[in-house]
């Protein structure tokens, strides 16, 4: 069954009619030619399609297309619109924080969620104090990260890669 | 996946109305677990009516210093709400402990209490589960029961062949915390507004195990309210798990302390239904929260608790897991403040 949508990906809107099945995640990749997402689980458990949804990250293997109608949408492609690179991608390189890269996308996108949510003040599950406001150690980034798998294992360089974005901005 | 209708109806009431019209429909929210089962063929309705943009997405303030949590707030909402954090921790350490921030964005307070179980038998629809297909058995008595249940199971080796038998244990942890919290869940459904106590929400599997929670065809949640806790009350949220990130539990703990002493005890990770321990609970009542009373309550709890044989040694380990959680979960709360 079929509806129509508007959706506005990295600043520019789209109209499409998609089945209510498809999710956003194909949406965006084969209707829409962004491959920035990346379909890795297709279940929710690895984050390669992570991207900012009305500013916040989501899986959009999990979110149907149909759902969302009238959504903003950012992804990892629309963080360097004009090619300069968003802080958090200038960081990765920097930390050299990939190796195959097909995470990365998904990893940069979560990367910046979390950076917001640090600003909000948001705790974690490894906040000790919960009342306070959380400070942006090793364990506070890769507790908030753990939602996006690396199969390379560039962890150890992902992790310094969010925090020096987060000292820079 | 199979083709099904989506509609976004103007209100509740007329959401309300469209799931009771049609017998094979769903309520949609945050996704996170029906889109899954969605791909998985878990799920195979004709229509999903899609309510997150309907219900309330408002933590407010009650009259009586109590919380009412919109259906529609979602896990990371709050968790990071400052009342919620101050006075309910055990309810934030939950729902952090619980997924990841992705999906924590995008789960909700009506949405959560209602995901399914994670028994790998339940989510592989090539094998036989009662709860996913009614009468067919269960897969998992004797087999992978590392998560499944401990209490409010029958025997040690149920049937696998009878269609009551289910092991599976509940997933969520904030519905620990609500459970230990004594939590209101607002209803509306087809014969109009009800509340039901959140410990009388999710059911044992009796003798329909495709049934988690006593609630109709056409039930909407859309409200969760927290009452207020006496002041000073000190509450934590402990959860033991096979990583340190990102997993279910294999068993949990909630706890809060009233100033007069009083401890409210619940379980995750250990029956159908989170496990409000009642009879610890009641064995503590009056007394001094020492150690040893409290390892006594524990040992009462789990008088009855049926340990399931399967792959690994089975779940056996959960037992004097739980005794030693509860107690480092007693132990590590915060010092009462001195007046």
């Amino acid at each position: 069954m079929d509806a129509e949508i508007t959706l506005r990906v990295d600043g520019e809107a789209h109209r499409l009619t998609v089945d209510t099945r498809t999710s956003l995640l194909d949406a965006l990749r084969e209707r829409l030619g962004n491959t920035s997402p990346k379909k890795g689980c297709d279940h929710g458990q690895c984050g390669a399609c992570t991207v900012l949804l009305d500013g916040d990250r989501t899986l959009t293997c999990l979110a149907l297309a149909v759902a969302h109608d009238g959504a903003e949408i950012t992804t990892a492609d629309g963080l360097a619109p004009a090619g300069e690179l968003h802080p958090v991608q200038q960081a990765f390189l920097d930390s050299d924080a990939f190796q195959c890269g097909y995470c990365t996308p998904g990893q940069v996108c979560s990367a910046v969620g979390v950076l917001a949510e640090f600003e909000r003040g948001w705790p974690s599950h490894v906040t000790e104090d919960l009342t306070g406001r959380p400070e942006m150690t090793h364990d506070e980034v890769a507790e908030r990260m753990s939602g996006n798998l690396c199969r390379c294992a560039a962890y150890v360089n992902i992790t310094p890669a969010v925090q020096q974005a987060g000292g820079a901005r | 996946m199979k083709p099904f209708a989506y509609a976004r109806p103007g209100d509740v009431a007329e959401a309300v109305r469209d799931v009771v019209a049609e017998p094979n429909a769903v309520f949609l929210a945050g996704g996170t677990n029906l889109v899954d089962h969605l791909r998985l063929g878990v799920a195979r309705p004709d229509l999903v009516v899609d309510v997150r943009t309907l219900t309330s997405r408002e933590v407010t303030d009650l009259p009586d210093g109590g919380l009412r949590l919109g259906a529609a707030s979602t896990n990371s909402q709050v968790a990071a709400d400052p009342r919620v954090r101050e006075r309910w921790p055990v309810l934030a350490q939950a729902l952090l402990a619980g997924a990841t921030g992705q999906l924590r964005n995008m789960a909700t307070t009506g949405g959560n209490p209602l995901q399914r179980t994670r028994c790998v038998y339940f989510q592989d629809v090539t094998t036989p589960c009662n709860k996913r297909e009614p009468g067919s058995g269960c897969s998992a008595v004797g087999g992978y029961t590392r998560y499944h249940a401990v209490l409010g199971t029958p025997a040690a080796l149920p049937d696998p062949t009878a269609p009551e038998t289910c092991i599976a244990t509940h997933p969520s942890d904030m519905a620990v915390a609500l459970a230990a919290l004594d939590a209101q869940v607002q209803v509306l459904g087809p014969a109009g507004e009800r509340t039901v106590p959140f410990t009388e929400l999710h059911r044992l599997p009796g003798d329909d195990p495709s049934r988690d929670t006593v609630l109709e065809h056409g039930d909407l949640i859309t409200a969760i309210d927290l009452p207020a806790l006496p002041a000073g009350t000190r509450s934590a949220y402990r959860k033991v798990r096979d990583r340190a990130s990102y997993a279910f539990a294999l068993i949990s703990v909630a706890a809060a302390v009233t100033p007069d002493g009083d401890l409210r005890l619940a379980l995750g990770g250990v029956a159908h239904k989170p496990w409000r321990a009642t009879r610890a609970e009641e064995v503590l009542r009056g007394q001094q929260l020492t150690e040893d009373a409290v390892r006594a309550a524990i040992a009462a709890e789990l008088a009855a608790a049926q340990p399931q044989p399967g792959i690994d040694s089975g779940n056996g380990f959960k037992i004097p897991l739980v005794a030693r959680t509860v107690l480092a979960t007693v132990r590590g709360l915060p010092p009462e403040e001195q007046s």
